[in-house]
């Protein structure tokens, strides 16, 4: 079940089986101008991203799998099978029924078994430009995040990595970035607009404070400026060798996100725990990668208490405890919290309703009755 | 100089595919699998859009010979940003035997109908392998030759071409016009854009036969047998390095 079917290259949209990886399609897609843009870290599988509402950096510009899905074949637990928009059917909107679709997207394989999914494609960007920028602060960076989308620039990829993670990719990578909160932009478009863009969001970081704003388009140099963000994860842990690293997943209007990240910092440091942070800044979604010592109980201990301040500190913010790594068994406490007892009544009737003997996925997303 | 450059396009089968044999050993399953520009040929044409862009030379034709569906992998050097293209039509039991010697000496005659300055090619093709028609061409034009190129550095009315050797690097001065064959690190070809595939489709291309070009395609060649390589056996593992000598020793290789 590892086939691409039905390419329509007019109508954007694909169908794929669950053994195509992101990487895959995009592969095969690559004489056609067309590509799937949503990209988590791994190269993971479509159907799979599916089932977990999977997002990445760019979806700022491109949304996430909850906005790129038409259509899907799930295989229930009483072993029939549907299509959640009709068989074959792939209409870029629709008003038709339920949204089935999006009931099983993001339903972590608890309801049923996805077996195809048909996806929405876009254009390759004609030309892309990527850039860096220091701020004085984190408000200086998020306000600057703020008012770029406000202005309009359809900006493709917008990052943000604190003071602590930017020290630790310059121990990591050997770089001289200034040690002080960082924004790494990206910018897909025509070459026009792209010149438009870059300086329209050139204004607003000056506006802000922001310093050092360096920009590339050829793919060498646009790789070197972006190295901090693609190694920060190497770059987290070699901060202690032999350690572990834990990401936190919250996510919150865009107005709170200075605040929790700040509160977080400090927690961090009342707390002992070293945590460098990035974010996909433009959705207001950051991890925090908390690095521990396997070995020490103590330590992973007092992680975990601080990722519930921080899953409740976000909620208390208006957002929600995962903005992209999902609910599985750690978080089910948390969504309740996230959602209150009726709409956690509402999922659960559905689980009860789909899938009556808990064959699927048991135990994930919803606490068990008894509990 | 005409500022020309001749790139050579292959329609392979996409290098994702996995291949299978056909039950009469006689050639691969082809009816309905993937096909795609050899991967060789992207990074040529690459090359070739790359000096345009510098100014270096004119004009970039793309050439593929084959059937109808040749068309298709000439397109893609177009929407990459080839000027013009050309498809010489083969098909049929001539398309079957057609190998590098036939197809040297179609890109070697039209190098001099067109004039080039320049024919690039791809290292080899991925689904035969022979890296010859590069050479081969360059035989027949007597032209010099800079193959498995890594870099390539227009310098006046010569070319300065890194290649890529089994000892490291060495690095030759050629003089134009001449052959330069691809290799893995010259360039990372740029993904055909959606505009530029509908600028292409206004884009020209020539069709010709090889009897135009007065070649003859007869093969010298005849293929008896295609088989999958073996089946990868299971490894054994031993305990003690005696018993992996005395396993060698049975195995008569030792």
């Amino acid at each position: 079940m590892d086939q691409v079917l039905d390419l329509h290259q007019e109508d954007f949209d694909v169908t794929v089986e669950p053994g195509v990886t992101r990487k895959a399609l995009n592969a095969y897609l690559r004489e056609t101008g067309l590509w799937f843009p949503v990209d988590p870290g791994a190269d993971a599988s479509l159907c799979g991203m599916a089932a977990t509402s999977a997002s990445g950096t760019n979806a700022v510009r491109y949304g996430t799998m909850r906005e790129n899905v038409l259509n899907l074949e799930v295989v229930m637990a009483d072993g029939t099978v549907i299509h959640t928009a009709g068989k074959g059917r792939r209409p870029r909107k629709t008003s038709a029924g339920y949204n089935l679709t999006n009931l099983f997207v993001g339903s972590e394989g608890t309801l049923g078994i996805i077996t195809k999914t048909t996806l929405r494609l876009y254009g390759v960007p004609e030309a892309m430009v990527s850039a860096v920028c220091s701020f004085p602060s984190v408000q200086a960076a998020v306000d600057s995040t703020v008012q770029i989308l406000q202005a309009g620039v359809p900006i493709a990829r917008i990052e943000f990595l604190d003071d602590v993670m930017i020290d630790a990719c310059n121990r990591f990578s050997s770089l001289s970035y200034p040690v002080t909160p960082t924004l790494f932009l990206e910018f897909h478009g025509s070459e026009k607009s792209l010149e438009e863009q870059v300086s329209t969001t050139e204004e607003i970081t000056q506006s802000n404070g922001g310093a050092d704003f360096k920009w590339a388009t050829d793919t060498e140099e646009r790789n070197r400026l972006w190295k901090a963000r693609h190694d920060a994860w190497y770059a987290a842990l070699a901060l202690q060798p032999g350690c572990k690293a834990y990401a936190t997943d919250v996510c919150v209007p865009l107005s709170r996100l200075p605040q929790i990240i700040v509160e977080t910092k400090e927690d961090l440091i009342q707390n002992k725990l070293t945590g460098p942070i990035a974010g996909h800044v433009g959705d207001g979604n950051f991890h925090c990668l908390v690095v521990l010592d396997p070995n020490d109980q103590e330590e992973q201990h007092r992680v975990h208490l601080f990722t519930e301040r921080l899953a409740r500190r976000a909620l208390a913010m208006d957002g929600t405890c995962t903005g992209e790594h999902g609910v599985g068994l750690g978080k089910r406490a948390l969504l309740c919290e996230e959602m209150g007892p009726m709409a956690i009544q509402v999922m659960q009737g559905l689980k009860d309703t789909l899938d009556p003997k808990n064959l699927m996925n048991p135990g994930k997303i919803l606490l068990p009755a008894e509990l | 100089m005409s500022g020309r450059v001749l790139v050579g396009v292959k329609r392979v089968i996409d290098y994702a595919v996995k291949i299978r044999v056909k039950p009469d050993n006689s050639s691969v399953v082809t009816d309905g699998v993937k096909h795609s520009m050899n991967p060789f040929c992207e990074i040529a044409v690459e090359e070739a859009v790359k000096l345009k862009e510098k100014k270096l030379i004119k004009e970039v034709v793309a050439v593929s010979c084959g059937p109808q569906q040749a068309q298709e992998t000439i397109r893609t050097a177009l929407a990459m940003g080839a000027d013009r293209g050309i498809h010489v039509q083969v098909a049929g039991k001539d398309y079957e035997s057609m190998g590098p010697l036939q197809v040297s000496k179609i890109m070697a005659a039209l190098a001099k109908k067109e004039d080039a300055q320049l024919v690039i090619l791809g290292k080899q093709a991925i689904d035969d392998d022979c890296n010859q028609t590069g050479q081969m061409t360059a035989a027949l034009l007597d032209w010099p030759q800079g193959t498995f190129a890594s870099e390539v550095a227009l310098e006046g009315d010569k070319i300065k071409v890194v290649r890529e050797i089994d000892g490291g690097l060495e690095t030759i001065r050629i003089n134009t016009p001449a052959v330069i064959t691809a290799d893995l690190r010259l360039n990372t070809p740029r993904y055909a854009t959606l505009p530029n595939i509908m600028k292409a489709k206004k884009k020209k291309i020539a069709n010709m036969k090889p009897e135009d070009l007065g070649v003859d395609l007869t093969s010298r060649l005849e293929v008896l047998r295609v088989d999958e390589p073996p089946q990868r056996e299971a490894g054994v593992k031993v305990e003690t390095v005696e018993d992996l000598v005395g396993k060698l020793k049975d195995a008569g290789r030792v």
